[in-house]
């Protein structure tokens, strides 16, 4: 029973930032229809930033105040977006909308491998350490074992997250907007909505949501160049396993991963690797779109 | 004068890509017949990736079935004391063959993104449990030693140009047979899957069972691919089966393109290449290299290089 709880309290935690940064893959899928290979970078240059800014925020007489540490990481990870998100949608995606899915998928996997060295070039290979906010809110008690808060405050995070993406979406009128594109690209532009504009827009949250995930799990690990090829793994695990391109379907993955990944830590150490693209396998067997995909008809 | 380069028969141009290879080999300095032999053994892996590209499918886990192929001949050559390289292709085939049909048809209901999410997290299963596996060497892998040719040993330069002959051989015959099967009936059909399966399924051509046999000759190509590398590095470990390791043969067939099998073997040499300068001359930078040669020629070559080599259909247009 105790091990139980253990297992939930993990995969929760482990599935809140997973949520995070699957969120941003299956929303750039929804609307711009990318799959976008290059988001793990993302999430790893978003890590990186957050180490950065919070480093310069020490150094730059921080102690006063280490809760302010916390600003710092979310404003690493809005300057990656800043950059990132117009930079890569305007400057490279947008020249290939006209072409194949599968050229799509090709060009954001030569903008992973352009990443993954920029980010060697611009922060070096030596791991960055940054465990300060990690340890300012102290620890809660939970049994016989301890948990971080900081680990709490991300699950926080992603519920704010998750649902602030699902009101905007379907309560406000940008939100509907955004729908009316998914929905038809044509139609909406011949309506006067400004579809690049809502695909900029998006991009950079998606981006966002990647650099967030990063700069969140950041004072956790030591960011190191090669954190993001395994995130962008297990986003797909999750944004498949919940249906692309749909909110609910990413919070559902995300858990499932979180859970079965917790369980295997605890269960059966040596298949942590694989469990996760197992519980995607049987997932796909019974629902071959996955959780949340609505069918559609095929066209003679 | 085309007839002569662009023949069409195909045995008469196996033949002659055959000889062409072979003169070139015995010109070439060691190291770029390792080059040649690297390049041509994951052009077989890329191959596959191609014929299952005709149908509009792809395959980002074809790494599964380089890995296997490596892995059973390295075993075979530990456990067995053998490493004849005629072997150790009969077992990759075997191998990786019986996963493909145990996988194939279970995969040939999946399309676009699910049918490459679920090769992907195959092969990702894969690394998940050698990794773990202390008994096959976890993530340091297994030494691979040097290959026999029916009973002849070679050493040093000749080692390296025998393995380069049988890698040209294995290319260039496994190139007719997929040439063969794309000119046939069934070919034909795979590529018509692309345009409209529905259509097909009416017609009254089964879209699933030719997705699986496409995928099986895909996976033998993959599993040959990786028997060769395996002999030529001398050494095999998880990584073959890792996601970039895939991600990177998808490259190459969008790089070559589907419309030509030549183009598949030349793109891999080109990439080789590209990949031996640029980790020479920008060592911390050769996946951006990549990265930017790949960005170019999806920019310049929306069918790939391939569309270069194709044969010309006007006899005025310049080869």
């Amino acid at each position: 029973m105790e091990l139980l709880a253990y297992i939930l309290v993990d995969g929760l935690i482990y599935g809140a930032w997973l949520f995070i940064v699957s969120l941003g893959l299956t929303l750039v899928f929804g609307i711009l229809n990318i799959l976008n290979m290059a988001h793990g970078s993302l999430y790893a240059i978003g890590a990186y930033a957050a180490a950065s800014a919070v480093g310069a925020y020490f150094a730059l007489g921080g102690e006063a105040f280490p809760f302010g540490s916390y600003a710092a990481m979310v404003i690493g990870a809005m300057f990656v977006a800043l950059i990132l998100g117009p930079l890569l949608e305007y400057g490279l995606l947008r020249h290939f909308y006209d072409r194949d899915h599968v050229v799509l998928v090709l060009v954001t996997y030569g903008i992973f491998l352009i990443l993954e060295d920029a980010m060697k070039l611009i922060w070096g290979v030596t791991p960055l350490f940054v465990s300060e906010p990690y340890s300012l809110l102290g620890n809660v008690e939970f049994g016989p074992l301890y948990y971080v808060t900081y680990d709490f405050l991300v699950i926080v995070v992603a519920i704010l997250v998750g649902i602030g993406v699902w009101f905007v979406l379907n309560r406000t009128k940008r939100g509907k907007i955004v729908l009316a594109v998914i929905h038809d690209r044509e139609m909406s532009k011949t309506m006067g909505v400004n579809v690049d504009r809502v695909f900029l827009i998006t991009f950079s949250i998606g981006v966002f949501l990647a650099a967030l995930g990063g700069a969140l799990t950041a004072p956790m690990i030591s960011v190191s160049p090669s954190i993001g090829v395994n995130v962008i793994i297990l986003a797909f695990a999750v944004v498949i396993i919940g249906g692309l391109g749909s909110i609910e379907g990413a919070a559902i993955g995300a858990l499932f991963v979180g859970i079965a990944r917790a369980a295997s830590v605890h269960l059966l150490p040596e298949a942590e690797l694989f469990v996760i693209y197992l519980v995607m396998a049987i997932v796909l067997v019974f629902r071959p779109e996955g959780l949340f995909q609505k069918t559609q008809a095929r066209k003679i | 004068m085309t007839e002569f380069i662009f023949p069409r028969s195909t045995p008469l141009a196996c033949a002659l890509a055959l000889v062409v290879l072979v003169v070139i080999g015995f010109t070439l300095p060691d190291w770029a017949m390792f080059l040649a032999t690297m390049a041509f053994s994951k052009g077989m892996v890329a191959l596959g990736v191609v014929c299952l590209m005709r149908s509009g499918l792809v395959s980002f886990g074809q790494g599964l079935y380089y890995c296997i192929g490596a892995y059973a001949s390295g075993l075979m050559a530990s456990w067995l004391g053998t490493s004849d390289i005629f072997l150790m292709s009969l077992l990759g085939i075997i191998a990786s063959g019986i996963v493909a049909v145990i996988f194939g048809p279970l995969l040939a209901t999946y399309r676009g993104i699910f049918f490459a999410m679920l090769t992907l997290s195959l092969s990702m299963i894969l690394y998940g449990t050698l990794s773990k596996m202390s008994v096959l060497g976890g993530t340091d892998g297994l030494n691979i030693s040097a290959p026999t040719f029916l009973g002849y040993h070679p050493e040093g330069r000749a080692l390296g140009l025998s393995l380069y002959m049988f890698t040209c051989a294995v290319i260039v015959i496994y190139g007719g047979i997929v040439r063969t099967l794309f000119n046939s009936e069934h070919g034909l059909i795979s590529l018509a899957i692309r345009d409209n399966e529905l259509r097909i399924e009416y017609l009254g051509a089964s879209v699933r069972t030719e997705i699986a046999v496409t995928y099986i000759v895909a996976a033998i190509a993959g599993g040959i691919g990786g028997v060769i590398s395996g002999a030529a590095i001398g050494h095999v470990d998880p990584e073959y089966a890792y996601w970039t390791t895939s991600g990177e043969f998808v490259f190459l067939a969008i790089l070559s393109g589907y419309l030509s099998i030549p183009a598949v073997f030349l793109g891999s040499v080109a990439l080789e290449i590209v990949r031996s300068f640029s980790n020479l001359y920008f060592p911390n930078t050769w996946q951006m290299s990549l990265g930017i040669f790949l960005l170019i020629v999806i920019l310049l070559f929306p069918k790939g290089l391939g569309a270069l080599l194709s044969r010309p259909k006007k006899p005025e247009k310049k080869q």
